[in-house]
């Protein structure tokens, strides 16, 4: 074995995959047992090594030893055979490479970055093919969990749509070519000192590219970085400069809070810290902790957090900024203004009542303010906050990106302008999609394609609206292709590294830069590696990178959280805006599962219903029932919306719970068709009435009703519970009464006889999902979509009530006034009934009970009668009417997992409780000769869930599971009908000020 | 000429007077040997073809794609095809109730319409057995619903209806089969012995089995038919109580009740003498068969469909009542609520139209001998049972349990085309039947001409000239 240079002995797999002996096991078990195999491992897997740093051309035998594990576990594994193949001589293995087992999955942590923040993840590897995200547990952004992104990142990854060829002029070119574009770039701008040339990205947060940008400067100071994304954090950043006189981004926590208010903040749904905020949030609602946070919420349109919330009041978005006065005033924030409160005039009494409970709660309260609302309710909020005593607790202000751009739209606009001004010949637009996301009024189109742009380069996941015009386009590396870091906003560091071979030849923002920085050839991993030599101790430098990359955290010594403790927030020099303008207001809003288009084409996040309007497939101009009444508009009527000159045709959905005078629109469609083949021209584009001046929201918009009524692809068409006890709610005070202790629910009991057989003695698996903790977000949806190999159906498809996910979030409206309804979210996946309506009716015994409880699918045994489906009473068995599977797209047959199988077309199927989790977990135990413990087996969605809403286990087991349903707010779904079903749920708690019912209190104002 | 009996307002006769062996024998036999071809059977015969066609590629697609054409979604996974399964098992009713029934009651006004029914039943179970095997996701699996000695030892699972509908409908058809065959046998010696070539005298002949109508033969004859007819009884019953399991035995509100094996029963007898009038108004108008099927045939069959009619009336009645007083909030929505004030309405209260409301014209002894009238009606009847099997499926599927999993069913070009094929295949079959077979039993007219010629002279002496 060869001596290495770099460190006296190799980096082995070992260290690398999750899981080692010093963390507790979790969904890697398996893993464990294999034997630490490090001397043989490294000659075995050198051969390798030489072979993929051939096809690199790594003559730097010092950067080897990594090469040497990664290829082994790589290229021996498959992995370049989804890249480049190289013609090479297929010959087996002499000696096993370790941990290479073909059917063992292996865990490797990396992090997703989205919008400069960042979520950890452990990246499911099956023979070197990443199939599925999973939380990384050690990440403080993740803790195990994921956001509905994160989750179907992996079909991003595969998409057959990405940009697969370097493009120059409209021909196909090398990257070869384009590094000595790049060079020779560098050379003309160096003496120029950069000018001229700009850089247009997204929001960064890797540290590497940011310490890139900085020493891009020193060499280039006349350079100019410029960042925009559509949904960014600009406001919270201007209204700190506003309050303290100092650009910071705030992260909020919720641990210790007892009483929140949500102003247009959708924090549960919103960000890559909507993951860690949603766990506190459910934490701090368990009903058996001391206290139970209650959340106020006033937003213009009802998003996931405003449906958690206690009191949720709907306000047009521009009154937000009074009702954050009010607040203010009332727990006299010095230079608080007088402002009215316009349509939260009604609501008045409820704002100093809640005004009082903040007051009440100091030291224990925050503000959250909504990234959408404008800098001044920030300032509010942070002057809100800080007399509160949340600064420094519940809200951490952080520096904001070294470098970066504060106002983004700002800076794209100077870009515009400066272009405009001929100040601009070449722009380097790295992973944004300026033309696609910029307000319409900067027609970035027009400057981008202008004659003094003399060289526009456009590296992106996709050759889109932006690689359509660019001079050269660049296909980017996925970031489960790439090496990166992120800092995400709670201050940890996370390292990227890739799973596999870019695809198709992606390179990432960081090559970019290194090569203008005149640092070609440089392999990409050295380039992360490279900074954070410079920046950790050397000595102990090659422990912490391992422990890094096995972690996904990086731990930086001495280097506490770089938390600001910024002065006393003043309010006096600021300007506060006028009175919000009479008439109709349109707010826009990320699309919930597209985001801000760059998910167009991933069709698990098209066809996931949106929160609230269980939406799929398309946007739509969300409308009150109040102002579909005024106007006369129904469901699906096409509106002519026309907004400060721009106007755009959508169909309106008339959403309870929207502000009555607010028309809510989603960005991210009314992609250009070259967006892809999924979400190419579908939708409408709601950029095009974005402003830079009105990037959120803004009054005198128009609404005309138009004759055209489309039927828009809900997936649930019925919004109330037609007076059944389905979602079952409770007020804290009622569950906390002696009485309910007693309260148990009795089964029904059933007349139809035990299914004949063995009866396991060992097991009987059950899932109790808490409604209290679940806040509709639909992670666990995904989550199942991307385990299970389930195929979406496309808009008609859905158009006709048939999409196939195993688990769907149902959402409820309850109560009276449709204008303030309660929104009540149910995720029902297969309640595995112990008598099961299904089996009793299929004819060929297709769906039967296993002696541990799970009612089983034998697909291959299904003839499709689909009489299970109609005598399930839970609806939850999906038909594939059509063949959906896609067996023709070779990428996409990559992200299947191995262990399920792909349904033809013809044969029902159902959520299994991820049946292959648990006889995989059945294996270990059986190798390692004791039972599955109780708690072990994790299903898919329950990894997945933000909240840990969903617990599943063994009921013969002192388990979760078991503990749940003895709980006095356990409920089985329709128990009445007997089905006896192992799937059951806690009911939903609210915590009323007062001890009032949080509807009544609303409505009351 | 015979319908102006009516006018007289006597009973008429189960066959008009005067006819002798020989008329009868040549008037029936005629049609299949010696009539000329005829515009109307070109026109009919040409629309059933062409409807088959339709089936054609019909079944063409859905066998390429899947059951993904047809409307059905995920609450109502079953529309059409199930439907009219039970359509057309219902229509497949009447032929052995008139057959067997009816012959074991010696009912003597059964014997001139009980050919060409047999002949509808066996053509309506055969587009009725279409439907389970096409409305399958993976239909050329069909067979893992029979017990057949499998390598895994792996059996149908008993307990689902879908089994038991397998064999009940399996065995109806090969009943009823068997049942027609035999009763054939006479008249194809009768066809053999008038065949005007060798050809067709050959067919005949080998299909006669070697017929001579010796005693011993008719003796024998005798007990098979009547054992057969006996054996075909309890099917008639047996046979629409399984399909209803087939709702009965689901929990769905709206299938999960007592009353549907016999409130099936009813209508199908109720469906299948509506399209036994149907069929036989015009046959015995352009085939001069009008004294064979007496008025008298159609008054006694409209007193059956308004009997059977009132039971589907009050099936109706009782299942609405029973859900009201049962209280079981599901089955409220269910009957109180969704059928007749859901999306549905239309088809409910035009179910309620033609099976309950137009049926009571039939009270009126003026209207069950007006063969226009009666025939409209009877088509109102099939369009009622129709929307009434639709009510029971789809409405029901529709709205179940969760209001979450609610949504409405809306067909398909596709799931009219294959309904539309097998009504093409139901005429294609009956017109090919009419020119080939004796559309009326030679023999059993001829005993009957017998036996009414010693008992029937009352009736006769109302009579006219033939």
């Amino acid at each position: 074995m060869p001596r290495n240079p770099d460190s006296d002995h190799p980096l082995t797999l070992d260290e690398l995959v999750r899981g080692g002996p010093s963390e507790p096991p979790r969904l890697w078990r398996s893993l464990e047992e294999l034997a630490d195999p490090a001397a043989a491992v490294g000659t075995a897997a050198n051969a390798a090594a030489r072979a993929q740093a051939a096809i690199h051309g790594l003559g730097d035998v010092g950067r080897r030893d990594f090469m040497t594990v990664m290829g082994a576990s790589l290229a021996l594994a498959g992995v370049t055979g989804c890249g480049v193949q190289p013609p090479e001589k297929i010959v087996p293995y002499v000696v096993q490479p370790e941990r290479i087992v073909p059917g063992k999955p292996l865990f490797f942590a990396t992090a997703m970055p989205f919008g400069g923040d960042g979520l950890g993840l452990l990246v499911e590897s099956q023979m070197g093919r990443p199939t599925k995200v999973e939380g990384n547990p050690g990440h403080p952004a993740s803790r195990g969990a994921t956001d509905v992104f994160a989750q179907a990142e992996v079909l991003t990854l595969y998409d057959p749509d990405r940009s697969q060829v370097v493009v120059h002029q409209g021909r196909v070119d090398t990257w070869e070519h384009f590094l000595r574009f790049l060079i020779d770039l560098r050379t003309r701008k160096l003496p120029e000192k950069g000018r001229g040339l700009r850089i247009l990205t997204r929001s960064i947060g890797s540290p590497t590219i940011l310490d890139q940008f900085r020493r891009l400067k020193e060499a280039m100071p006349e350079l100019v970085w410029h960042a925009y994304e559509p949904v960014n954090r600009d406001n919270a950043r201007k209204g700190a400069e506003l309050a303290f006189g100092k650009a910071l981004e705030p992260s909020y926590t919720l641990d210790g809070v007892d009483v929140a208010v949500a102003l247009d903040a959708d924090f549960l749904r919103w960000g890559s810290a909507s993951t860690r905020l949603a766990r506190e949030f459910a934490d701090r609602r368990d009903p058996d902790a001391a206290s139970m946070l209650r959340l106020h919420a006033f937003e213009p349109t009802p998003g996931v957090t405003g449906a958690s919330a206690d009191h949720r009041t709907a306000v047009a978005a521009a009154d937000v900024f009074a009702v954050a006065a009010a607040l203010a005033r009332a727990l006299k924030v010095a230079g608080a203004p007088e402002a009215p409160l316009g349509t939260a005039t009604a609501h008045e009494p409820a704002i100093a009542a809640l005004a009082a409970e903040l007051e009440a709660a100091r030291g224990k309260a925050v503000v959250i303010v909504g990234d959408a609302q404008p800098a001044e309710v920030h300032a509010l909020g942070y002057a809100i906050n800080a007399a509160l005593g949340a600064i420094g607790k519940a809200v951490v202000l952080n520096a904001p990106a070294e470098g970066a751009p504060i106002d983004q739209a700002g800076s794209l606009a100077q870009l515009v302008k400066d272009v405009d001004a001929g100040e601009v010949d070449t722009v380097l637009v790295l992973g944004a999609n300026p033309v696609y996301e910029a307000p319409a009024d900067l027609k970035v189109a027009a400057a981008l394609r202008s004659e003094k742009v003399t060289s526009l380069v456009h590296l992106g996941l996709y050759n889109d609206e932006t690689g359509e015009m660019a001079h050269w386009h660049l296909p980017e590396a996925h970031f489960l292709e790439s090496w990166g870091d992120v800092r995400s906003s709670d201050g940890a560091v996370a390292l990227i590294q890739p799973l596999i071979e870019p695809l198709y030849q992606g390179h990432s923002i960081s090559e970019v830069l290194a090569a203008l920085l005149g640092e070609v050839g440089v392999p990409r991993r050295e380039l992360v590696r490279n900074h954070w030599r410079r920046r950790l101790p050397a000595e102990t430098f090659e422990k912490d990178w391992r422990a890094a990359l096995r972690d996904g955290v990086l731990k930086l010594p001495g280097e506490a959280a770089e938390t600001e403790a910024p002065a006393a927030a003043d309010l006096s020099k600021v300007t506060w805006p006028a009175p919000a303008a009479v008439g109709l207001e349109l707010t826009f809003r990320p699309d919930p599962t597209i985001w801000d288009g760059r998910y167009a084409n991933n069709a698990w996040l098209q066809e996931l219903p949106k929160p609230t309007s269980t939406l799929t497939w398309e946007n739509a101009a969300l409308v009150s029932p109040a102002l579909a009444k005024e106007k006369g508009i129904v469901d699906g009527q096409v509106v002519i919306l026309d907004f400060r000159g721009g106007q755009v045709e959508a169909p309106a959905l008339i959403t309870p719970g929207q502000a009555a005078q607010t028309v809510t629109v989603h960005l991210g469609y009314g992609r250009a068709k070259r967006a892809g083949r999924v979400g190419g021209g579908i939708g409408f584009n709601a950029g095009l009435l974005r402003r830079s001046d009105a990037l959120w929201q803004g009054g005198g918009l128009k609404v005309e009703p138009t004759s055209t009524v489309n039927r828009l692809a809900i997936t649930q068409h019925h919004h109330d519970m037609a007076r059944r006890d389905v979602v079952k709610v409770q007020t804290l005070a009622e569950y906390k009464h002696p009485d309910e202790k007693e309260h148990h629910e009795h089964p029904s009991g059933s007349l139809i006889p035990d299914w004949p057989g063995h009866k396991s003695e060992d097991y009987a698996w059950a899932m109790v999902i808490d409604l209290n903790r679940c806040i509709g977000c639909g992670t666990c949806t995904i989550a199942c979509q991307a385990e299970n190999n389930i195929p979406t159906v496309g808009r008609d498809q859905v158009l006709n009530s048939r999409e196939m996910h195993w688990i769907r979030v149902d959402r409820y409206y309850a109560g009276e006034d449709p204008e303030a309804p309660d929104i009540r979210f149910q995720p029902v996946p297969c309640q595995q009934c112990e008598k099961a309506p299904c089996e009793l009716v299929c004819p060929v015994e297709a769906t039967t009970h296993s002696d541990e409880g799970l009612n089983e699918m034998t697909y291959n045994r299904c003839v499709g009668t689909r009489y299970c489906g109609n005598n399930c009473p839970y609806k939850v068995r999906r038909f594939n009417f059509l063949h959906y599977s896609d067996d023709e797209t070779p990428s996409l047959k990559l992200q299947r997992n191995p262990d399920v199988t792909v349904r033809m077309r013809g044969v029902m199927e159902k959520c299994t409780y991820c049946v292959q989790r648990i006889n995989e977990a059945r294996i270990d135990a059986k190798m390692a000769g004791r039972k599955v413990g109780g708690d072990e087996v994790k299903t898919a969605c329950q990894a997945a869930c933000p909240t840990g809403a969903i617990v599943f286990g063994n009921l013969l087991a002192d388990s979760d599971v078991s503990k749940g349903r003895r709980s006095s707010r356990h409920y089985s779904l329709l128990g009445e009908l007997g089905t006896l079903p192992r799937t059951t749920y806690l009911s939903k708690l609210t915590n009323p000020a007062g001890g009032a019912p949080a509807r009544e209190e609303s409505k009351n104002g | 000429m015979a319908e102006t009996h009516d006018r007289g307002g006597g009973e008429p006769p189960v066959i008009a007077p005067g006819h002798s062996y020989a008329t009868v024998t040549a008037t029936i036999a005629d049609v299949v040997l010696k009539r000329p071809l005829d515009w109307r059977w070109f026109v009919g015969m040409g629309a059933g073809t062409s409807l088959i066609m339709l089936l054609g590629a019909a079944v063409s697609l859905l066998l390429f794609k899947g059951v993904g054409i047809w409307g059905i979604n995920a609450p109502v996974m079953w529309g059409w095809a199930i439907v009219n399964f039970v359509w057309w098992i219902g229509i497949g009713h009447a032929g052995t109730l008139i057959s067997a029934i009816l012959y074991l009651l010696k009912q003597q006004w059964r014997t001139s319409i009980n050919r060409f029914t047999e002949a509808m039943t066996l053509f309506a179970v055969m587009c009725a057995g279409m439907f389970p095997l096409l409305h399958m996701g993976r239909p050329w699996k069909f067979w893992w619903l029979f017990p057949y000695p499998a390598t895994m030892d792996l059996l149908p699972q008993w307990r689902s209806p879908l089994v038991w509908d397998v064999f009940a409908v399996s065995t109806y058809f090969t009943v009823s089969l068997l049942f027609w065959y035999v009763g054939l046998i006479p008249d194809l010696a009768t066809l053999r012995d008038r065949a005007g070539n060798t050809f067709l005298a050959k067919v005949y002949g080998s299909l006669a089995l070697g017929w001579r109508g010796s005693g011993r033969h008719w003796a024998r004859y005798k007990t098979a038919y009547m054992l057969l007819a006996a054996m075909a009884t309890p099917l008639v019953v047996s046979v629409h109580s399984v399909v209803s399991l087939d709702f009965t035995a689901g929990i769905i509100p709206g299938w999960h009740s007592t009353v549907f094996p016999p409130f099936f029963v009813a209508g199908a007898i109720f469906s299948g003498f509506a399209m036994v009038l149907t069929l036989c108004i015009p046959l015995r108008s352009w085939y001069g068969l009008k004294d064979f099927i007496t008025l008298k045939h159609l008054d006694y069959m409209s007193r059956v469909l308004l009997a059977t009619g009132m039971i589907v009336g009050y099936g109706y009645a009782s299942e609405t009542f029973v859900a009201w007083y049962g209280g079981n909030p599901f089955e409220r929505h269910a009957l109180l609520h969704a059928r007749p004030w859901g999306s549905f309405r239309h088809a409910y209260w035009m179910m309620i139209f033609c099976n309950v409301m137009v049926p009571q014209l039939l009270w009126s002894p003026a209207i069950r001998r007006n063969p226009m009238v009666l025939w409209i009606i009877s088509i109102f009847v099939n369009i009622g049972m129709w929307l009434e099997r639709y009510v029971i499926v789809v409405t029901s599927l529709s709205e179940d349990f969760l209001p979450s999993s609610w949504a409405y069913f809306t067909p398909t070009f596709w799931d009219v085309a294959v309904f539309l094929g097998t009504i093409g295949f139901f005429v294609f079959c009956l017109f090919l039947f009419v020119r080939s077979l004796p559309a009326i039993a030679m023999a059993e007219m001829r005993e009957l001409v017998h036996e009414t010629g010693h008992h029937g002279h009352a009736a006769q002496a109302h009579g006219e000239t033939p």
